[in-house]
């Protein structure tokens, strides 16, 4: 049995699900709280249906736009609704669904008049069961036949992910098959040519190389099996009742991998793995136990374990992820590991925030995501503590906190299982971001150091290098444009193709802009797209920037680049506009602070215009400069 | 497992699964009494029985289902 054992329970949890608005809480955020627990499938369908009978759509107060995601398959689907929904619910995202008539997923892709087209999807889940791609093979195919079959099915599949991509220009899932014929053969079944257990996993090794050529997710059900075991997934005895190849068992796992990809392409995974001290990254207190007495390091299995454990961390940094502490100890105590424990596996440099003091964590959680200009809900705690979990649970609800157990063995699998930092890309960006944050604080230093704003930004040296969009990029940019939510004048998101578009169109420019200092490279950190509205204005619809560099002078660099960019393309008014989101105060005075004057705009955004005649470019201390890929 | 112990605990699946709390579990009570009691519910049921009494039903032994009584019959048979 496959359960989200990484997720508390709560206490009267059936009472208040079967309350559900009746308590005066709101309904929605009351939902969201209930879905944030170890469900079952019961209570999955549960809260759903209480939820819907209480909301026929999307609270209005929700920041994020609903999903209408398009689940297509070629055999029982509808179990999985609820825990797609649910799934949802858990990260704040309001979720409509749709399936395609029994065994019509083809038909209806192709058809621009179906149920499917109307529904307008902006994710699409195709989820085909293994009895139906493995049809065409058996025992008595021989290697061409099967090698026939496969391509065909290949491309069969490639047809349906191109006419979903056109049609809807939305992130596209294959939910790759499950394991579930028996082997005929046995361990070197591989020697069968018209194995169908062969089959399915050959068709899901090309399917994943497919996947990455036509910008498609797959979604590893064949991993999952592998972990949880195929009978977790599927039982036979219920796809002969109902055709469901999934197990109703499954759904909320299942769930969660649909959404934890959808959520993915939205900039809504994990940023930062916030981590406790004593008893989480080593054994014993180092306030009490002193550097001697901790249990870290060969030589009993404890001690091993939280060597493993530091060496998940820090394999997550180097993939991306931030590395953060939170500890109530002394600070002095607190670093003494990291600068003196041979075996400490995680340096300082590995951690972009550390804070050590004897405030409550909540604060202290609210201080590391101020720190690395992140938002709280993209933050993961870990604490070997029940209190401190649930007291940070309590206060930050929005910050992830896994029910780990007290056994370090199990921290780096759950942290897997739990799936915070699902992505959809890896970037050489993500690679490099711990190498950032470093930077960072080499940044900080001088800044303490330098006695005025002005020596400091002239001491760093900084030169921005700007790029037209371009393929080698591409990836880096739909990454920003989908997951930049404060400093995002217009937060539009995006697709491959959308970006493609900007690329071909010769009213329009956009570009991207690198920012090199003395200190290190920071990637690229900010996005400019504009196009002529008409023949004398531009206008700029999208502008964004990573906060990491806030503060030294890349959005004045940025509008000079601007300016000359819309010139060339025979503009003499330059239109900067800013919609309001939850999440982009920040920027509401941006074009104000830069010079532009306010003109009014449509429905909720403001517009603001620049008079490009007299633009004197304004004096930073960076240099910028086209750079050639 | 009593006869009664086996009821408390159904009756609770069966309040969880319809979200109905009036509802009355009899030994005669069929899908024909309950609304929404369709093949799919039918399996969420028995997913949930099995889950809370730990055991696992046969596929004849899904067929041979009834009503509430053939179902208690057979938990109490196999836990």
């Amino acid at each position: 049995m496959i359960d989200l054992y990484w997720l508390p329970r709560i206490e009267h949890w059936r009472e208040r699900c079967r309350h559900l608005g009746e308590a005066g809480v709101g309904v929605w955020d009351e939902a969201v709280a209930l879905s944030r627990s170890r469900l079952d499938a019961v209570q999955t369908n549960a809260l759903d249906a209480m939820l819907r009978r209480q909301l026929a759509g999307p609270p209005q107060s929700l920041a994020d736009k609903p999903v209408r995601l398009a689940l297509l398959g070629s055999s029982t689907l509808a179990h999985l609704h609820p825990a797609i929904r649910v799934a949802g619910m858990r990260r704040g995202l309001w979720v409509e669904t749709y399936e395609n008539d029994y065994g019509q997923y083809w038909q209806e892709l192709a058809d621009p008049g179906s149920a499917l087209h109307r529904f307008k999807p902006n994710a699409v889940v195709l989820a085909l069961d293994a009895h139906h791609l493995a049809g065409g093979v058996g025992a008595g195919s021989n290697a061409a036949e099967a090698e026939a079959a496969l391509v065909e099915t290949g491309e069969r599949i490639r047809r349906c992910w191109r006419l979903a991509r056109e049609a809807f220009r939305c992130p596209v899932i294959h939910q790759l098959a499950l394991p579930v014929h028996p082997p005929l053969v046995g361990s070197n079944e591989h020697r069968l040519a018209g194995s169908r257990a062969g089959y399915v996993a050959a068709l899901n090794a090309e399917l994943r190389r497919m996947a990455d050529a036509e910008g498609v997710d797959v979604m590893a059900l064949d991993a999952r099996a592998a972990r949880d075991g195929i009978a977790a997934w599927h039982s036979p005895e219920l796809w002969h009742r109902a055709k469901q190849e999934v197990s109703p068992a499954a759904a909320p796992m299942y769930g969660e991998l649909v959404m934890r990809l959808v959520a993915a392409h939205r900039g809504r995974s994990g940023k930062a793995l916030v981590l406790d001290l004593d008893n989480t990254l080593w054994g014993g207190v180092i306030g009490d136990d002193g550097i001697e007495g901790l249990v870290l390091g060969q030589g009993s299995p404890l001690g091993e374990a939280f060597v493993h454990f530091q060496h998940y961390a820090r394999e997550l940094s180097r993939r991306g992820v931030i590395l953060a502490v939170v500890s109530k100890n002394d600070e002095k105590n607190a670093l003494e590991p990291f600068e003196r424990h041979p075996d400490m596996v995680l340096k300082r440099d590995d951690i972009a925030s550390f804070v050590a003091n004897w405030q409550d964590k909540p604060a202290n959680l609210r201080a590391v995501a101020a720190e690395l200009n992140i938002g709280l809900d993209t933050l993961v705690f870990v604490d070997d503590n029940p209190f401190e979990r649930e007291l940070v649970r309590r206060e930050l609800p929005m910050v992830a906190v896994p029910e780990v157990s007290d056994d370090p063995t199990t921290y780096a699998q759950t942290l897997a299982d739990a799936g915070y930092f699902e992505a959809v890309a890896i970037t050489d960006e993500d690679r490099a971001r711990s190498g950032h944050y470093q930077s960072n604080r080499k940044r900080d230093l001088l800044k303490a150091s330098a006695t005025d704003l002005d020596s400091y930004l002239r001491g760093l040296e900084m030169r921005l290098f700007w790029r037209r969009f371009d393929r080698v990029g591409l990836n880096r940019t739909v990454q920003l444009i989908n997951k930049t939510n404060q400093f995002n004048l217009t937060t539009r998101r995006y697709s491959e193709a959308d970006v493609l578009g900007v690329m071909g169109d010769p009213r329009a420019f956009g570009v991207q802009l690198r920012l090199v200092d003395r200190f290190g490279d920071n990637g690229v950190i900010a996005i400019v797209i504009a196009r002529l509205l008409d023949d004398e204005a531009a206008l700029i619809d999208t502008w964004l920037m990573s906060c990491r560099v806030l503060g030294r002078q890349v959005e004045p660099t940025t509008l000079n680049l601007a300016v000359a960019l819309a010139k060339e393309l025979g503009a003499r008014r330059l239109i900067g506009e800013y919609v309001p989101t939850a999440k982009n105060g920040m920027v509401t005075d941006h074009y104000a602070r830069l010079g532009f004057s306010a003109i009014g705009g449509p429905g909720d955004a403001a517009r603001y215009a620049l008079d490009l005649g007299g633009f004197v470019p304004r004096e930073t201390f960076i240099a910028a400069s086209e750079e050639r890929p | 497992m009593s006869e009664l112990e086996i009821y408390q605990a159904l009756t609770a699946i069966f309040h969880d699964v319809f979200l109905r709390d009036d509802l009355v579990l009899s030994p005669a009570l069929s899908a024909r009494d309950v609304e929404d009691w369709d093949s799919f519910k039918q399996i969420e049921i028995i997913i949930a029985v099995e889950e809370r009494f730990g055991i696992k039903f046969r596929t004849r032994e899904m067929d041979s289902l009834n009503n509430v009584g053939d179902l208690v019959r057979l938990i109490a048979s196999k836990s």
